[in-house]
């Protein structure tokens, strides 16, 4: 899984930045260089429209994998050119963001909105593969998620409102509940659909997820 | 005789549909409801269809009980979690109101508010569970209540679903989690209809077959295009453009649906989206 990621609006960008003049710029060679979003290219593309705002890039750097912690070698190479900015602009997920905000006191700044934990499925079309609830259904829908991919996480079979086999949230979505029916139809494991299913736990998802090994969880209830 | 006693007996019953107002004057939805009083054995009272916001169905149900009819709470699972779900089913039965439309309910991107924030906690099978279960005196949680609600549990499902069969699998899940009764989306073919009571007969609960009057061709030809759960047949949309009196017309091809799905059902769910004049037109044309 790779976290999906989109560019801020340029206005957004120049409203988080405006009392500052001097920026470094991080871009990430993993995930926002797959997306386009913070690569070498958008990066570079970005430090020439903030000069064109009159804003001086102090430096630019693309890590190799920003949210990993090993990248605070990294930073520390790029320290000077950090400690001449007035804040540093983060072209890579939100992890990435949170993890510069360790590595420096300066103001942190997010260039980018993190969409979906997901996957390329053709050049350029990212699809979300797991929203992390906490309580894996995959057992009897066929390997496929409904939590994830119907946009109102049925557990009981399809809505009322696919039309042509879309959903109606968006006509160019497939109904996932039509896609599972399918696939358990296929594999003589319909009766997994007649069962009805029990509520959610939504305690399984609490916020923030904090996971801990050897028994040692207890402490969190 | 309420709804719940009608069907029990084995008679047929008529329901139509009131959405209530965007804001509080409810005058408009006085005279829409109405103009069917004394005609049907019940007024569905619609939640904020379309995901669009309005003046909620439980507020609407008290005031179709106060303006001389029985209603039916539409409740959908797009805007409360269970806690609030719950206690809505506990304050409409103590506000008199017995029949609940259990429904997961559009998306919210569909409506006015586009931004807001989806919940769907339940889907319509576990809302159905959950109003039973307040039934025998628990909450979800378990806990016993201090007096417990009767509801008569209605569900909705479509005839028409281009995948039927995962429809008809949820059917029987929204019937054994408890529905009471079914009100359908639109029905225009009666052949097709026959075959789809014909695979149900063992849910074995009483089906209100929907009735939704067309006003043109081009609103026929929209809904087979973009409504889900909704096949106008080519046949009636051709009456529908020869027509002079497009009006006229959607309500003869209502009453002669009816006619000839009548023998199938336990009643009918009619849906004028607006227009309960022609509910009243069409229950006095078909002599329902």
């Amino acid at each position: 899984m790779k976290a999906i990621t989109r560019q801020k609006a340029p206005a957004e960008i120049e409203k988080m930045l405006e009392k500052d003049l001097r920026v470094f710029l991080v871009g990430c060679g993993t995930c926002a260089t797959m997306c386009h979003t913070g690569g070498k290219d958008e990066v570079l593309a970005m430090a020439g429209k903030l000069a064109d705002l009159g804003k001086t890039v102090t430096g630019t750097a693309v890590l190799p994998t920003v949210c990993d912690a090993l990248d605070q070698q990294a930073v520390s190479e790029n320290l000077k050119r950090i400690g001449e900015a007035d804040c540093v602009l983060v072209m890579a997920c939100a992890f990435g963001v949170q993890m510069m905000a360790l590595y420096t006191d300066k103001p942190v700044y997010p260039g980018l909105d993190t969409l979906f934990m997901g996957q390329e499925m053709a050049p350029g079309v990212f699809s979300e593969v797991c929203v992390q609830c906490g309580e894996c259904v995959l057992a009897w829908t066929g390997g496929i998620c409904p939590i994830t991919a119907c946009p109102k996480s049925l557990l009981n079979g399809p809505c009322g409102g696919a039309k042509k086999g879309k959903c109606e949230v968006s006509a160019s979505t497939d109904c996932v509940w039509e896609l599972i029916y399918q696939r358990l139809r296929a594999q003589g494991k319909l009766d997994y659909l007649k069962k009805p299913r029990s509520l959610r736990n939504f305690a399984a998802s609490v916020k923030p997820g904090i996971y801990l090994v050897d028994g040692k969880d207890d402490q969190l209830t | 005789m309420n709804l719940r006693e009608k069907l029990g007996a084995g008679k047929f019953v008529v329901t139509c549909e009131v959405g209530p107002p965007k804001g509080v004057d409810t005058s408009d939805m006085k005279r829409r409801a109405e103009s069917v009083r004394g005609k049907v054995d019940a007024v569905n009272v619609t939640d904020q269809q379309s995901s669009v916001m309005r003046l909620g169905s439980l507020a609407g149900c008290v005031l179709v009980k106060h303006w001389g009819m029985e209603p039916v709470l539409q409740m959908t699972c797009r805007d409360r979690n269970r806690i609030a779900l719950q206690s809505d089913l506990l304050s409409a039965y103590a506000l008199g109101i017995e029949n609940v439309l259990c429904l997961t309910g559009d998306y919210v991107t569909l409506g006015d508010h586009p931004q807001a924030k989806p919940v769907f906690d339940l889907d319509s099978v576990s809302l159905i569970e959950t109003a039973r279960e307040l039934q025998n005196g628990h909450d979800l949680a378990g806990k016993e209540l201090k007096g417990a609600p009767q509801f008569f549990i209605g569900a909705c499902v479509s005839p028409e679903a281009d995948l039927l069969d995962p429809q008809i699998m949820k059917m029987e899940k929204k019937a054994a989690a408890g529905a009471q009764f079914f009100q359908t989306q639109a029905v225009y073919d009666a052949r097709r209809f026959a075959e789809f009571m014909s695979m149900v007969r063992h849910v074995n609960v009483p089906v209100l077959a929907g009735i939704v009057v067309l006003r043109s061709a081009a609103m026929a030809r929209y809904m087979n295009e973009k409504t889900a759960g909704i096949r106008v047949p080519d046949k009636l949309i051709q009456e529908m453009d020869k027509a002079a009196d497009k009006a006229a017309k959607g309500v003869e091809i209502a009453v002669r649906t009816i006619a000839e799905v009548k023998g199938l059902c336990q009643g009918f769910h009619i849906m004028t989206i607006g227009q309960e004049k022609r509910t009243s037109d069409i229950i006095d044309a078909a002599g329902l």
